[in-house]
């Protein structure tokens, strides 16, 4: 008796020890890319006469320990998380949504008209709701053509959201430019939403309630994509279409949901940015967030918790380099750098992992 | 509106279009030749975005416009290289590295030209042309479309060449097996990858020559993000024309007069926002998958990785 609960006890220990091992590869394959990406581009700064060290140091500080610097990183991830959130939605389902960007700007330029307009007959509170509501509306219309000529006639996806986002782009500058323009700047910009009519801020800091919203966005697309029978139907038709019709799934009709949810999650982040943090729209101005955040997706494994952990990574590198690139004159194009190689050794160590366990067979 | 037709109106029109079209038409042949072989390649944009910058380094420190062009198509194959490797050889997402290596060559050449030029902003001599004698001599199209840089010949002769090689080259059965049967082709013992990899690199020569030709003939300047978009266009090209080259060329002088229909529609005295005319091409190319989208045709093992002896 006593020895069966010996054995027990030990394959107990040794299943505890594979879970644990299990754990510790996934967190290195997550931070190897980001260590070898740090380092890498480092390199680059070296190449261009930039003492690294120095750079980093100033961008930890700035985007981390500063506390004006953590409040400013912490508002970006608001919008950083809800992109994440929608990203997580296409991908996971099969669907490669890259027409955030374009999402994302439309609804900043419409939500950041509507705002001031409706500010003098509406409290603050409906408001700040109709512009979320609004902001999620025009991210889902804009994804609406990508969505049916891939559910109804399987045109790629890939190139028609891009096309969506150039399109996009060019068309929120029109309308700061001729429809929306404030007629008190003389730089094109739309009317700005005071300080006091913005999202609130979190207690004493200078914090968007922008971040609690990201955070519940994420949190709740990974139980929705992970513990609901709709997630499960989308990760089939990501997973497999074909058996996905097999199994009786509307397949057409899930496509066209993921491209709503998705493009809603960018949109809102649109409406979070600008009723958060800009209080209006600057013509010309995109920071296209969403083509860096699908790396930082990609690292994350499409894993909600883990998403928000790069996020927070990538803005104080964003904030920090910010700050970084008036004083050192590395201008913030770097942060590209740092995401494309990121990509690459993100691709690198999935083929050393995969070789490895294949050599292990 | 009286100027609308009027002879300087029509050459304006004809050799924006093909300004604008020709590396549209250069990185759509490339896309082809990689898509026949079954590779999609995202990472044109960045192919494009650092020929256009390669090309005019060397342009502007050889002075000689043909390095610059040869510095364009190697700086174009620098981007393609990677591709190859990440892709073909260890097998990782053509999506992800494409998206990767498009961000990468937009984040560095925006560093290096602000290291290098952005106090100066330097422009290159206009690039001389080559007149056809006689055919130079028509009205309206004579000037515009055979007194040009010599690449410009070059770059319609490589159409020609390529539909050449897809038809009636062993090189071009394997493309097309590589894109359509990659076991039946390593079964010919054809090795899969290497196909795969000249694809490719060929792919970047060319992009990277388009951009090239951007910034040495078009602009005569190198800015960041110059390419905006051009790269992706090409892909929609290589779709719409489902392997044949001379519809790349056709459909990429239709986006290239949409546009330069900007300058031309100035040059007429009517003004419309920048802005507006921007959305044109990208508008015509929904409108154009909207219509045919159904038709646009794909070889069946595009985008999939190749393993010997997998199922």
């Amino acid at each position: 008796m006593s020895e069966t609960t010996q054995i027990g006890g030990d394959a107990l220990l040794a299943r505890r020890s594979g879970a644990w091992r299990e754990r510790l590869r996934l967190v290195a394959m997550a931070l190897g890319p980001v260590l070898g990406a740090i380092v890498l581009s480092g390199l680059v700064l070296l190449a261009l006469g930039v003492d690294p060290i120095a750079y980093y140091g100033y961008v930890v500080d700035r985007g981390l320990i500063n506390p004006y610097g953590l409040q400013a990183t912490l508002t970006r991830m608001g919008p950083l998380l809800l992109i994440a959130a929608g990203l997580i939605v296409a991908f996971r389902a099969g669907i490669w949504n890259l027409g955030g960007d374009g999402q994302f700007l439309l609804s900043a330029v419409i939500v950041a008209a509507l705002g001031p307009l409706l500010v003098p007959y509406l409290p603050v509170w409906l408001v700040l709701l109709v512009g979320l509501a609004v902001g999620a509306m025009v991210g889902a219309v804009w994804s609406l053509l990508p969505a049916l000529l891939k559910a109804y006639q399987g045109v790629n996806e890939i190139i028609t959201t891009l096309m969506m986002t150039f399109l996009g782009v060019s068309f929120a500058n029109v309308l700061v430019k001729l429809a929306f323009r404030d007629p008190a700047t003389t730089v094109p910009q739309t009317r700005t939403l005071i300080v006091a009519d913005r999202l609130p801020r979190l207690f004493d800091t200078t914090v968007s309630s922008g971040l609690i919203i990201g955070l519940v966005a994420i949190v709740a697309v990974h139980l929705l994509m992970t513990r609901t029978a709709f997630g499960l139907k989308l990760r089939i038709v990501g997973a497999n279409p074909r058996a996905a019709v097999h199994a009786g799934l509307n397949v057409p009709l899930l496509t066209m949901a993921t491209f709503a949810l998705s493009a809603a999650l960018a949109g809102l982040a649109g409406a979070v940015e600008i009723m958060g943090v800009q209080g209006n729209v600057r013509a010309d101005w995109n920071p296209a967030y969403s083509l860096t955040v699908v790396p930082l997706v990609f690292l994350a494994r499409f894993n909600g918790f883990a998403s928000i952990a790069f996020v927070f990574l990538f803005s104080v590198l964003s904030i920090g380099g910010e700050s970084a690139a008036r004083r050192t004159g590395v201008p913030n194009f770097f942060t590209l750098v740092v995401v494309a190689i990121l990509l690459i050794m993100l691709g690198i160590t999935e083929y050393l992992d995969q070789r490895r366990r294949a050599a292990g067979k | 509106m009286s100027g609308l037709f009027t002879e300087a109106f029509l050459t304006s029109l004809v050799l924006g279009a093909l300004t604008a079209g020709l590396p549209l038409m250069l990185a759509g042949l490339g896309e082809q030749i990689s898509e026949k072989a079954g590779v999609l390649n995202i990472g044109i944009e960045g192919m494009m975005l650092f020929g256009a910058y390669l090309g005019f380094v060397v342009a502007y420190y050889t002075g000689s416009v043909w390095l610059g062009f040869l510095g364009g198509g190697l700086g174009g194959v620098l981007v393609a290289a990677p591709m190859a490797l990440f892709c073909i050889r260890m097998g990782l997402s053509q999506i992800v590295i494409g998206i990767a290596l498009t961000l990468g060559a937009e984040g560095l050449t925006a560093l290096l030209h602000h290291f290098q030029f952005a106090q100066s902003y330097p422009r290159l001599p206009a690039v001389p042309t080559l007149a056809i004698p006689g055919l130079s001599a028509i009205p309206v199209i004579g000037p515009a479309l055979f007194d040009r840089p010599p690449i410009a010949y070059l770059a319609v002769l490589a159409v020609a060449v390529t539909a050449y090689v897809f038809r009636s080259t062993q090189f071009g059965l394997s493309l097309q097996a590589a894109g359509d049967k990659p076991a039946a082709l390593d079964a010919a013992g054809v090795d899969v990858a290497r196909v795969r990899t000249c694809a490719v690199l060929i792919t970047g020569f060319l992009a990277g020559i388009g951009g090239a030709f951007m910034s040495q003939v078009g602009a005569g300047i190198f800015v960041p993000f110059m390419t905006n978009g051009a790269g992706f266009i090409g892909i929609v090209l290589a779709m719409q024309a489902r392997g044949r080259p001379l519809w790349v060329l056709c459909g990429a002088l239709l986006f290239g007069a949409c546009l330069s229909a900007t300058t031309a529609l100035q040059v007429a005295g009517v003004s419309i926002p920048t802005d507006v005319i921007q959305m044109l091409p990208f508008a015509a190319v929904l409108m154009v998958l909207v219509l045919f989208g159904r038709r646009a045709s794909l070889p069946p093992a595009l985008g999939t990785h190749y393993v010997r002896g997998a199922r």
